[in-house]
């Protein structure tokens, strides 16, 4: 379908990605494998780093989502954008930002991607065209069809892809973004990462179509759903949502896969049962991976171990280069209220009082020394 | 008389309402299997059953109105929002009819609904995730905004909300839910509207509300061993807002100084202060001073956030201003 725009041609920069009906070659799927591992690894360490207090606020895990994250972010160009909610960390990652600044916005630090101001649930790099996890529940549906409504308006041949988990299809962002998408006919990609469960929620109980991609009949989208323990149909499948986008036709895709640990770090996740747990586990998606590839020889032993200790060191690396990163200047509290500077910007501290209290000897002094 | 959490005191209050009154319902995102992100209604679905305890999709604005819309039928639904920051998604249900149906309709259908959702910063959640806006409610006639300080309040103004015909907000607060206190056995639903002076002293009046009602004791007992003697008053309510009882404090002391968790320009303080201006003009001896968030967005680092929270430290220091900007005047 033509793009009812005003196409503004834009110099195009090569995919990174070949197209998706190349079969992978091996070093494709070396490659998938050494990213699962990393993400993997990062994580583990990464709720390490929380349980012994250097990781504050909220942190949420991609723990068995690792094929997911790989196979969608390769299939994207290196000037898509990416819009995600707060579980994030493997799409930052994979989006190739460096894991030194991630562990360091995780720690709250100076170097981190969002200087420490945003934590584990708001990651940003505008290089990266990652565009944001947010931490409100849909409040990424309506930026990211934003944002493909900018690239359209300008006749641009990016695209966005936009994240989210099962439940968010429940919130009106959903379905509001979805239909605005639709009838501007935006290049967006949404993807519902299905992991089975809201926090302790399961599909089934929150949405009354559990078969989540066939919401999208209801904007008359283009709708696939996908295994999302398998890195390779992932990529296939979001190499053809993106197609599809950037003809005009926005998609919603949805990849399956499970959750492997609670909700966040701090959640024991006692709700669900052992054989639920159990089946999340068989389900490991590293695990089946590499299950595969060896079985037709076409990942080694020594790759394994190698993948392994290569994730190791570079996570090694990453808390190292955190804990190095100075905490953030208290005297930089105010420098990101406004991007314009404006007068009488409040830059009062706690307990500072507004204005200057009558001096000792009451000589009617000026008092209009207001601290501000 | 028994001592217990915050927490447990609400959680008291449900249970005990869920038996009272076949009417009362509970709604809210992850307060069933999950026993509430906050597990204040842990064992209400196992002992109360689904059709009473229901947990929701993550849905506020939908979810919220529909107990506006069932509230109307005479059912009391207690809707719990995980943090007041998702309240946001369901301002409008809350703003435009929780608050206007009695009046709109020339007082023909009720809304005896109760929204309980926690308030508070400092544990690190950025932005989006730290703010104190009960403020936009409080602002709105027609809703009833209550914000327990202790666990006998936390279960008194429970009980009142839950048996009041108006729509309610009960502000709680995650700092406080591990706190404890005692809880009298019998205790009664308490009156809405009516602030409580939970220190008498003669030097200051300390005005605060939910947590830092909290620190206001506490700084009171610290300024007590300098020979400041400050009364502290915890507001309860702060819709309606108890008035008389500010006044009557302010004419005492002579000063006064507010600790709120919220921001300082056009924040709850500032109703307070411009109350204090009018009905205590000529008995202040200072300034009304207020203690409260600078006014960013919160972030997330350790080092910035406590940069930006009011705390005790700073509680002390306004008000040993305060003190001496009296004595100099004097
Ligand atoms: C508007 C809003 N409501 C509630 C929450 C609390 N909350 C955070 S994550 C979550 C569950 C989201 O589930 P899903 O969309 O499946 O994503 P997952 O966490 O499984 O990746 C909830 C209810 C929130 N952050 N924002
Ligand atoms: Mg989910």
């Amino acid at each position: 379908m033509p793009r009812t725009t005003t196409s503004r041609t834009r110099p195009r920069s090569a995919p990174t990605a070949p197209a998706a009906d190349d079969a992978p070659s091996a070093a494709q799927e070396l490659a998938f494998y050494r990213q699962m591992v990393f993400i993997r690894r990062f994580e583990e360490r990464a709720a390490r780093a929380y349980t012994e207090a250097r990781i504050g606020g909220y942190c949420h895990l991609n723990l068995g989502e690792e094929a997911t994250v790989t196979g969608l972010m390769s299939a994207l160009r290196a000037e898509d954008y990416v819009f995600t909610n707060y579980r994030e960390h493997g799409y930052a990652l994979a989006r190739g930002i460096a894991p030194e600044r991630i562990m360091a916005e995780l720690y709250g630090r100076s170097d981190g991607v969002s200087k420490g101001w945003g934590g584990s649930m708001h990651l940003f790099d505008l290089e990266a065209r990652f565009m944001g996890g947010y931490g409100i529940v849909g409040g990424q549906l309506p930026l990211a069809t934003g944002a493909a409504l900018a690239i359209d308006y300008r006749g641009g041949d990016e695209a966005v892809v936009c994240l989210m988990g099962d439940g968010t299809t429940n919130i009106g962002a959903f379905h509001e973004s979805l239909n605005l998408a639709a009838i501007w006919k935006l290049p967006i990609v949404y993807v519902i990462v299905n992991n089975g469960l809201g926090m302790g929620t399961t599909v089934e109980e929150a949405s009354a179509e559990p078969e989540l991609h066939r919401r999208a009949a209801a904007y008359r989208m283009a709708s696939a759903r996908v295994d999302g323990n398998d890195p390779i149909a992932v990529r296939e499948a979001a190499a053809t949502a993106l197609a599809s986008a950037r003809a005009g036709a926005p998609f919603l895709l949805e990849a399956v896969s499970g959750r492997l640990k609670g909700h966040s770090v701090v959640d024991p996740a006692r709700y669900r049962s052992r054989e639920e747990v159990e089946a999340a586990r068989a389900a490991d998606p590293i695990a089946g991976y590499a299950a595969r590839l060896l079985e037709s020889a076409r990942l080694s032993e020594q790759q394994i171990a190698d993948a392994e200790r290569d994730a190791d060191r570079a996570v090694a690396a990453a808390v190292a280069f955190a804990e190095a990163s100075p905490h953030p200047d208290p005297e930089t509290l105010f420098d990101y209220t406004y991007a314009t500077p404006v007068p009488n910007d409040s830059r009062r501290r706690p307990g500072e009082a507004l204005f200057l209290a009558m001096p000792a000897a009451s000589t009617a002094a000026s008092v209009n020394g207001a601290t501000a | 008389m028994t001592v217990t959490s915050y927490r447990q005191a609400l959680h008291d209050a449900l249970r005990e309402e869920l038996l009272r009154d076949e009417d009362v319902l509970l709604m809210g995102e992850e307060i069933g299997r999950f026993e509430g992100s906050y597990k204040i209604t842990a064992g209400l679905l196992a002992e109360f059953g689904a059709k009473r305890v229901r947990d929701t999709p993550i849905a506020e604005e939908g979810f919220t109105g529909a107990a506006v819309g069932a509230a109307m039928l005479g059912l009391r639904p207690v809707v719990e929002i995980m943090t007041i920051n998702f309240s946001l998604l369901a301002l409008d249900q809350i703003v435009n009819h929780a608050a206007k149906i009695y009046g709109m309709f020339g007082g023909q259908a009720r809304v005896p609904l109760v929204i309980r959702t926690p308030g508070g910063g400092g544990q690190q959640l950025g932005a989006t995730h730290s703010q104190n806006v009960e403020l936009y409610y409080a602002f709105v006639p027609g809703l009833k905004v209550v914000a327990p300080a202790t666990p006998a309040d936390a279960k008194a103004l429970m009980l009142a909300a839950i048996r009041d015909d108006d729509p309610v907000l009960v502000l709680e607060n995650l700092a406080l839910y591990n706190t404890s206190g005692e809880v009298p056995d019998d205790l009664e639903p308490a009156e809405i509207g009516r602030a409580a002076v939970t220190r008498t002293g003669s030097d200051v009046t300390i005005v605060a509300y939910s947590r830092m009602a909290v620190v206001a004791l506490e700084v009171a007992e610290r300024l007590a061993a300098e020979g400041i003697d400050a009364e502290v008053v915890d507001l309860r309510s702060l819709r309606p807002l108890d008035r008389d009882t500010i006044i009557a404090s302010v004419r005492k002391t002579n000063c006064a100084v507010v600790l709120e968790d919220d921001w300082l320009t056009y924040g709850i303080g500032a109703e307070i202060a411009a109350t204090i201006g009018d009905g205590a003009f000529d008995w202040l001896d200072a300034p009304v001073r207020r203690v409260a968030m600078a006014e960013v967005p919160m972030p997330y680092a350790k080092s910035l956030e406590l940069a930006a929270l009011p705390s005790a430290d700073d509680a002390a220091a306004a008000i040993r201003e305060t003190v001496d900007a009296v004595a100099r005047r004097r």
